[in-house]
């Protein structure tokens, strides 16, 4: 928001660029859960290019974006994050730099501030995603330019380097006196964290899903799926998502044309979607858990409906599991 | 003449029916509309924000239960 501002108020025509690769905290949950219905919700993106005043164009790339999370040349942050690759890769040649060319436009901006984020942002990092991004010094962070060699820009007088800053370090009391000083009295999340990536317990279970798979790969449907309900794998074969409210259980009821279900019917309850090959054997042990978080967890038994797609539905009656029988490494 | 068009978003989370919409309009001349039909909650804050940015303009929103329809009118390009 402040770079792009900074650049716009130099006289510059400056339009945004959001790329989803699906991975996004942005207001997903928000969507699906009915406790958070009433919080405000808003796409960041959008929300910052009509503060600022700028055109926003919004590119899906979730498919291209797997090869960055399977195989990251410079590896993994301290979860699933691929960080250093994934700001190449948007900076390069197939994203940034590729719609720059197509559309006319001259250089590249980012809100990079050297020393900001561990993995990424650091001063021996951020040469590393100018090269390799293709786009050398077309690519300008104007809240820490004056601690960075000179860019194309800034050496033709395009932009006036004089009027940009030499933030660096974690802390974030700069950006922010700059935000109020320019007139923003809002912004979002500071600190980062907008990608599931960073987050230990969505990179635990993306980290379950390949290893139970056997293979390092994923649709778009996965990476929802792992941002919804409570992951439970009683057994390596299967694993139940189990939905926390009304809201995870109609989000999850949309996929009940291609997973099994479990449902209690005696009880209100939650939707749980079996993920994996669950065999007759394993139905009473699922029906246990499911029961476990429904209404009927106190009673003697809980009847339960289990749906696998195109197949007639199964009732059983089930006796709850209590919660200290349901063990720590269950849960994903 | 302007035209009128139909675009299903359903069950597509945010920002994907906003993404479906600025595709969709790129092939669409000034004038034509737009029917958005989704069921993220998201879409009644987001389309109209993209609209305002990129120059389109909501002329309708409609909500039945989960079902929501924005229709959109394509600005000049």
């Amino acid at each position: 928001m402040l770079a792009a501002r900074i650049i716009k108020d130099q006289g510059i025509h400056v339009e945004g660029i959001n790329f989803f690769t699906g991975f996004c905290v942005e207001g997903h949950t928000h969507a699906i859960r009915q406790k958070d219905r009433d919080k405000a919700k808003r796409n960041n993106a959008l929300w910052v290019a009509e503060q600022v005043g700028i055109k926003l164009h919004i590119v899906e790339v979730i498919e291209e974006y797997k090869d960055v999370v399977l195989n990251p040349k410079h590896g993994y942050g301290q979860h699933m994050n691929p960080c250093l690759d994934c700001k190449i890769f948007m900076v390069g040649k197939a994203q940034a730099w590729a719609w720059m060319a197509e559309n006319d436009f001259d250089f590249i901006i980012t809100g990079e501030v050297i020393g900001q984020r561990p993995k990424s942002q650091r001063k021996a990092t951020m040469p590393i995603i100018a090269r390799e991004s293709g786009a050398d010094d077309r690519l300008l962070r104007p809240l820490c330019a004056k601690n960075l060699p000179p860019t194309l820009p800034e050496r033709e007088g395009w932009v006036d380097r004089d009027k940009l800053f030499g933030f660096h370090g974690r802390n974030r009391k700069p950006q922010i006196a700059l935000a109020r000083e320019l007139g923003f009295d809002d912004f979002s999340q500071p600190a980062g964290g907008c990608c599931f990536l960073t987050d230990e317990a969505y990179s635990s279970k993306l980290a379950d899903l390949w290893r139970t798979r056997g293979k390092r790969d994923y649709e778009l449907d996965d990476i929802m799926l792992l941002k919804v309900g409570r992951h439970i794998r009683p057994r390596p074969h299967y694993k139940l998502i189990v939905s926390r409210e009304e809201g995870e259980n109609h989000y999850l009821s949309g996929y009940r044309h291609e997973f099994t279900s479990i449902m209690p019917v005696s009880h209100k309850g939650p939707l749980a979607l079996v993920d994996g090959e669950m065999t007759e054997a394993d139905h009473e042990l699922a029906g246990r858990i499911v029961a476990r978080y429904s209404q009927g967890r106190d009673a003697d038994d809980v009847e339960v409906e289990i749906t696998a797609p195109g197949a007639a539905p199964i009732r059983l009656n089930v006796k709850p599991m209590p919660p200290n029988e349901i063990p720590a490494d269950w849960h994903v | 003449m302007s035209e009128h068009f139909e675009l299903d978003a359903r069950r597509l989370l945010c920002p994907m029916p906003v993404i479906r919409t600025q595709d969709r309009i790129k092939t669409l001349q000034s004038g034509d509309t737009l029917s958005v039909h989704c069921t993220d909650p998201g879409v009644l804050e987001d389309i109209p924000a993209w609209c305002r940015i990129n120059g389109h303009k909501v002329v309708s929103t409609h909500r039945e239960g989960r079902d929501i329809s924005i229709t959109v009118e394509v600005g000049e390009k």
